[in-house]
């Protein structure tokens, strides 16, 4: 194992005591608790972690967070893999395996990397003006496009892992636990708020972590532990580490993403702040010099880092190159590390003695208005070009002078975090003074502090903390007082010098490559060319460019890349504005978006009271809405036709028994149950007795028939609704959106009783000798009990209502039973009816003895265009009242010939049963496109008829009685179908009246 | 100059410092023949087409942001013509035909990808669904076919065909010569082709009034001046009912919240488009490699192009029941665009009450696809003030007599 040869010999936040073994493309490495697998790399001295997305240049680490754009990384191997990791986000543990995703047929020997060579050709959007000739060959490009293109591995195997929800409220909700963020959540839960406190790190402190700087006259570290103390204490405040902040959505309800170990991977906090604080900080940004992008030019803070938190040490020659004072700390820290800084390159002409002298004082030369002209080294940096520059952007850099040094440290300045402020619809302003985009007015209840609100010092960031805190805190209603606040150095600044593309020896468009996003090769040439083309609006030149694609999401470059853009265009950097700022901040697994909702739980099955008996039956099911129904019972040796054939003759020859109990169920009463459900249905409700039935269908606005079932009068002002098993909750909504909505003034209460009541359906000419064997409190005689009428009775000793419905065309009854009861009745009547041979049927039965009577399925046949009219119901549409959606049936169209209606059809052959679906045509072998006049909706080999049946919709299909027609079954073949009416069995109604 | 691989070379040579401006950004002038207000790729289309096939060049497309910004840029890119009802199919398929060759037509690559759709049957009444709009799509001409889930297993071996998921696929409608092709490329093409025809595309102009002389049209207000013409073709998409409003006229128009999002770039994983309509999600993935993803609509109205988080969730949680092997890849960046959804789910391509002034909108989820056929019949209706036989059944009128054209049984959640 290789030895960790940048490790410093003390310091860091690493727990030294616990070492980590882990492996990097094949190779064993050694780190430490508490790295990442960024640090662990660096401590091993590994510069070369990767290649880019487009040119294929060789790719080291170059941040610490969330900004990293080039070590992406893929971890472990089979199920458990993850790919396109960022190694700076990456906790190490012990045997992790990562490898780059890129190089063949090594990293560093990487054959693609020819493609740099030709880097003005793969110029911004190449691809749009080639690939097109000749037209057939795309398909071969675009394979060779697509297997060049992609990072990371998906797994191959489903997710071995668990993710998790969970909703919090809170008062005040702060992200980022930095300085700026410790005071806030500190003054908002003084004051007794509820505070949720979030950072992306595994510990809290921010920037502050692992650095020697005096606050409160102690070092920062235990004034960051005495802060999380005091917070800890609070029963209504909590910390999350590992935690980051990713969605800012509407009404302040914000997604946090958690990592948590183990099994439970991840867990998605589902947060609803009163008052939010964006504390998130500040990214450190490049400058586009040429070759900026070798393994070894990194940002200074992200040095800083290293050495303090990691104690990493990346390189041991360094130069570091700044146009502001932020950088001259990453000089220090690397002469504190026992780094050479052979110079520190300070675009500014003048800086303030006091920060030079510090860093003169340790022995670094420095060099005020020079800057980075150029990179040597290729696959890690060997030296950096050096020369003078007096502030003007268009000049060329002569006289170069050239430093050897094995690592840049950059700082292009900082741009505030403002994306969550972004998300939020909050706008942004760009600040004049400080050269960065920073939080202007918001548009939730949210407010920006600290390095995130622009503030740079370590003072502002804690007072503006404590105030965005306090702030927060009293908006919430509560009475906070102001913390002191601790006392920190605090020195004179030397403003930034506003500089992006650095001047090189030669003009921008054919000097070395200065980039922008590393990840997609995006470089100031691509931003010029894209000007240029007219591209000009930032959005084009990001879409044109991918400039900001990448997984790092612009993070490192965008920023830079506008101001290149508002160079090219002589514009302010104000005016060229930035790109939408989306969600999420970083990318979040797709897992922890689920959360439990997969697998069993994606929809979690509906079962009737019944349904262990039909499991035990050996029942096959069949989902219908979210239930499972039996479909059919096979007997041994028995496959779906037979079992449907034998369940439908032994209904129609003595009993059957269905399990209706997914049937939507709403019980209607109030002082205007009337008036509500006159308008909701056709038919004439008030004119129905107490204790009768009627087949009630519900249209929508258009006049089409949404959805079916029986209603039953059961007192003055009570009415008990059936609908499908599908349309249930949706026609339950659609009742209550009606009343509570466009007639509040009706006094209606809605009750579904779906799971309350279950329903069992006994069919055939037996059923009433059955119920009679079992004992019923009342008279079921045809005279007493008619057809189409509801009685309470007992039943089995078991309260119950009896329905003299049938949807098999059968003497029939169904029964409501209370749920609790219906497995025993169901049982009962089994018991019972094995004299007359009672037989279980399930759905597919059920649906053939309907369609034998012509009974319609809505949704089946009917599907969203079909008028009551069209099925041959007008008799149920009322004249003298209105109705939901009788004015859309006097539209011209549908009262107009020709439309399409429900008929039954016969295969000319009495043999075919035709495929449902299929549809109808009157001449086969004529072009394109041939004219439909309807199609197939059920169809069924009918046992008891002996032939198929079947139900179409065909236009003026009533008119047209014993005409032949055709209907394509696909693949050319076609059988000839004879239009009958829709009615095959019992016409005459005289078996369901019996 | 044409582009190809040779003009790319050449320009190589001179790094890259001659390529011309792909359109003009020319100042709006007073007048023009007509006008396109709404610079998407159905805009683009419409002025593309109208110079090419009806002669009319003294046109401009005004469009308030920047081209390609709206739903354009906002889709997840897939097209196909499998429709139910004729009158749908024969339009898509026009449009169709016209992407076949767009590449060429245009000399910019729009990357259409013809690397099939699969549309999802998981119920009993999906596969009926399925069998109706394949049999449908066959006679009137489109490749369509029904295929098993034993076919289905082979052909997307990471499709979860599992008979004991909780909404086992039984089958599925494929349309081969559908696919997928770059949006933004599409916006760009069509504009470089017209302005070389002529047409003036002017951004940042938007539209604040729409002046009209008694019935008919006689310009509109921008935000850059007045600019007459007497025939004005909107194609605005989510705001159709705010251009409506201010020419006079209501539209059978609601905008809804239409979300999606992207993975991060993974290596070829799915070389086709699956679309599920019961376990709401469709999924493709780009030639950059990220997984690009559709959710469903949000149910509220709204102008906001940004939807809620919950039907996100949905989405994840769909796309893992289709794909379980996509749970630990990353969402790298979610977006919304608003849909302009008419009652029966088909476009609008009609003429309107104001003489001179057109409306194309009500695409709703799906107008990505119709893009080239869209503008192909919108040039034709705004050029000869009648519409063409493809788009004669998607008038205003049909909301008034009911002829409606119900796309809602045969489409998958978005198109």
């Amino acid at each position: 194992m290789a030895r960790q040869t940048n490790r410093l010999g003390s310091g860091g936040r690493i727990d030294r005591s616990r070492p980590l073994r882990f492996r990097f493309n094949g190779r064993d490495y050694g780190g430490y608790e508490g790295d990442t697998l960024a640090s662990a790399l660096l401590a091993n001295g590994v510069r070369l972690v990767n290649r880019s997305f487009k040119l294929h240049r060789p790719r080291g680490i170059i941040g610490c967070g969330a900004e990293e754009p080039n070590a992406i990384l893929q971890l472990g191997s089979g199920a458990g893999t993850l790919p396109n990791q960022r190694a700076t986000q990456v906790s190490l543990y012990d045997g992790l395996e990562a490898r780059s995703t890129r190089g063949w047929p090594s990293l560093r020997f990487d054959a693609s990397s020819v493609n740099d060579l030709f880097g003005r050709v793969f110029s911004a959007g190449f691809y749009y003006k080639t690939f097109m000739f000749p037209q057939r060959w795309w398909d071969y490009y675009e394979a060779f496009i697509r297997r060049s293109a992609g990072l990371g591995v998906a797994p191959d195997r489903p997710d071995p892992d668990r993710y998790e929800h969970r909703n919090a409220h809170c008062d005040v909700l702060v992200v980022g636990a930095g300085p700026a963020g410790l005071m806030a959540a500190l003054a908002a839960a003084r004051s007794g708020a509820r505070v949720i406190l979030a950072d992306q790190q595994r510990e809290p402190g921010g920037s502050l972590v692992g650095s020697d700087l005096p606050i409160g006259g102690r070092p920062a570290d235990e004034w960051i532990a005495a802060v999380v103390d005091e917070l800890r204490e609070f029963d209504d405040v909590r910390v999350l580490t590992h935690s980051i902040v990713f969605g800012y959505h509407d009404h302040n309800f914000v997604t946090i993403a958690q990592e948590c170990g183990g099994d439970m991977r991840e867990r998605l906090w589902r947060v609803r702040a009163r008052q939010v604080v964006l504390a998130q900080g500040a990214f450190e940004r490049p400058l586009a010099f040429c070759n900026n992008d070798r393994p070894g030019v990194m940002l200074a803070s992200a040095v800083s880092a290293y050495i303090k938190r990691y104690a990493v040490c990346p390189g041991r020659r360094a130069v570091v190159f700044t146009n502001n004072d932020s950088a001259y700390q990453c000089a220090l820290d690397l002469a504190h590390a026992g780094a050479t800084v052979g110079a520190l390159v300070d675009s500014r002409g003048s800086v303030s003695s006091e920060l030079t002298d510090r860093v003169e004082a340790v022995g670094i030369p420095v060099l005020h208005g020079h800057i980075v002209t150029d990179v040597r080294g290729r696959l890690s940096v060997g030296g950096v070009r050096v020369a003078r520059w007096n502030g003007d952007t268009d000049a060329r850099a002569d006289n170069s002078i050239d430093i050897r040094c094995d690592l840049l440290a950059v700082s292009g300045g900082w741009n505030p975090a403002v994306h969550l402020h972004s998300q939020a619809g909050g706008a942004i302003a760009w600040d004049e003074r400080r050269h960065c985009f920073v939080p202007a007015e918001s548009r939730q209840a949210n407010r920006s502090a600290g390095s995130g609100n622009g503030r740079w010092s370590l003072a502002d960031c804690l007072r503006d903390g404590r105030d965005a805190g306090v702030a927060a805190a009293r908006s919430c209603g509560f009475d906070a007082a102001e913390p002191e606040l601790p006392v920190v150095e605090e020195r004179d600044e030397t403003p930034l010098q506003p500089l992006w593309r650095v001047p090189a020896a030669r003009d921008p468009d054919s000097c070395p490559k200065q980039f922008l996003d590393f990840q997609n090769d995006t470089c100031v040439a691509d931003v010029r060319l894209a000007v240029r083309e007219g591209y000009r609006n930032v959005e084009h030149v990001k879409r044109y460019t991918a400039l900001g694609f990448g997984t790092d999401q612009g993070k490192l470059g965008n920023i830079t890349g506008m101001a290149v853009l508002a160079e090219t265009l002589g514009a302010p950097v104000a005016s060229v504005g930035t790109t939408t700022f989306r969600p999420p901040f970083t990318p979040v697994s797709f897992g922890v978006c689920a959360g439990e909702g997969v697998g069993e739980l994606y929809d979690p099955v509906r079962k009737t009271a019944i349904h262990e008996w039909h499991v035990s039956a050996g029942a096959a099911f069949e989902n219908v809405g979210q239930w499972h129904r039996p479909w059919y019972f096979p007997r041994a040796g028995e496959d779906l036709n037979s079992a449907v054939a034998r369940e439908c003759l032994a209904t129609r020859r003595s009993i059957g028994i269905l399990d209706a109990s997914t049937l939507g169920k709403i019980d209607v009463q109030g002082r205007d149950a009337v008036a509500f459900l006159e308008r909701i249905y056709p038919h004439k409700v008030g004119r129905m007795a107490v204790g009768r039935c009627a087949y009630g269908l519900m249209l929508g606005e258009d006049g089409m028939v949404m959805d079916d079932g029986v209603m039953t009068r059961l007192g003055d002002r009570r009415y008990y609704l059936t609908t499908t098993t599908g349309g249930a909750a949706r026609v339950l909504a659609w009742l209550e959106s009606w009343l509570q909505t466009e007639w509040p003034d009706l006094e209606v209460y809605l009750t579904s009783l779906t799971d309350q009541l279950s329903t069992i359906s006994v069919a055939g000419p037996n059923s009433r000798r059955l119920l009679e064997k079992l004992g019923c409190s009342i008279d079921l005689s045809r005279e007493q009990f008619p057809f189409m009428s509801m009685r309470q009775a007992d039943l089995a000793g078991l309260p119950v209502q009896l329905f003299r419905v049938s949807f098999s065309g059968e003497l029939a009854f169904e029964i409501n039973v209370d749920s609790a009861h219906a497995l025993a009745l169901w049982q009962t009547l089994m018991d019972a009816g094995r004299e007359f041979e009672i037989t279980p049927y399930g759905t597919e039965t059920m649906h053939v003895l309907r369609a034998e009577k012509g009974f319609v399925i809505v949704g089946q046949d009917t599907d969203g265009s079909v008028t009551p009219i069209d099925l041959g119901l007008e008799r149920m549409l009322a004249k003298d009242k209105d109705f939901l959606g009788k004015r859309s049936l006097a539209r011209p169209d549908c009262v107009r010939e020709g439309r399409k209606q429900l008929v039954g059809l016969l295969s000319a052959d009495g043999r075919t049963v035709l495929r449902e679906g299929a549809q109808l045509i009157e001449e086969p072998g004529a072009a394109h496109p041939v004219p439909m006049i309807g199609h197939v909706t059920s169809s069924y080999m009918s046992d008891c008829l002996g032939h198929p049946i079947a139900l179409a919709l065909v236009a003026g299909g009533r008119s047209r009685h014993g005409e032949t027609i055709h209907a394509s079954l696909g693949a050319g073949s076609i059988a000839t179908v004879t239009i009958v009416p829709p009615v095959f069995y019992d016409p005459q109604n005289e078996r369901q009246h019996d | 100059m044409k582009y190809s691989a040779l003009s790319l070379l050449r320009n190589a040579l001179s790094h890259n410092r001659n390529w011309p401006e792909a359109w003009r950004s020319p100042k709006p002038k007073k007048k023009y023949d007509a006008l396109v207000i709404g610079g998407g790729g159905h805009g683009l289309a419409t002025a593309y087409y109208l110079a090419r096939d009806h002669g009319m060049k003294d046109v401009a497309v005004l469009e308030k942001g920047w081209i390609g910004g709206g739903n354009t840029g906002r889709n997840t890119t897939i097209v196909r013509s499998n429709y139910l009802w004729t009158e749908a199919a024969l339009l898509y398929e026009k449009s169709m035909q016209l992407w076949e060759g767009l590449s060429q037509d245009l000399n910019y690559n729009v990357m259409f990808s013809q690397r099939g759709v699969y549309n999802l049957g998981h119920t009993l009444q999906d596969m009926r669904d399925i069998e109706r709009r394949v049999s449908a799509n066959r006679l009137n001409g489109i490749d369509a076919e029904v295929v098993t889930a034993v076919q289905l297993k082979k052909n997307i071996p990471q499709l979860n065909t599992s008979p004991t998921s909780r909404y086992p696929i039984l089958g599925a409608s494929l349309q081969r010569r559908a696919g997928v092709a770059r949006h933004d490329a599409v916006a760009w093409g069509f504009a470089r082709a017209a302005d070389r025809l002529g047409v003036d595309i002017i951004q940042q102009c938007e539209v604040t009034g729409i002046r009209r002389d008694g019935d008919g049209i006689i310009g509109v207000d921008t935000t850059r001046g007045a600019i007459d013409a007497d025939r004005v073709g909107v194609v605005v998409a989510g705001h159709a009912s705010v251009l409506a409003s201010m020419a006079g006229i209501r539209l059978p128009i609601q905008s809804h919240p239409l979300q999606a999002f992207v993975s991060e770039p993974l290596k070829p994983v799915l070389d086709t488009v699956v679309m599920s309509n019961a376990v709401h999600g469709y999924i493709s993935q780009s030639d950059k490699g990220e997984l690009v993803i559709g959710a469903g609509i949000d149910a509220y109205n709204g102008y906001a192009q940004r939807g809620s988080f919950p039907t996100i969730e949905h989405a994840m949680q769909a796309i893992i029941e289709l794909f379980p092997i996509f749970s630990r890849v990353r969402m790298l960046r979610m977006w919304g665009g608003i849909v302009d959804v008419a009652p029966d789910a088909c476009p609008i391509i009609s003429k309107t009450p104001v003489n001179g002034l057109y409306f194309n909108c009500g695409w709703g989820t799906g107008g990505f696809k119709a893009t080239p056929g869209s503008g192909w019949v919108f040039a034709h209706t705004i050029a000869n003030d009648e519409p063409h036989e493809l788009n004669r059944a998607f008038d205003l009128q049909r909301f008034e007599s009911g002829a409606l054209i119900d796309e809602h049984g045969a489409a998958a959640v978005a198109h």
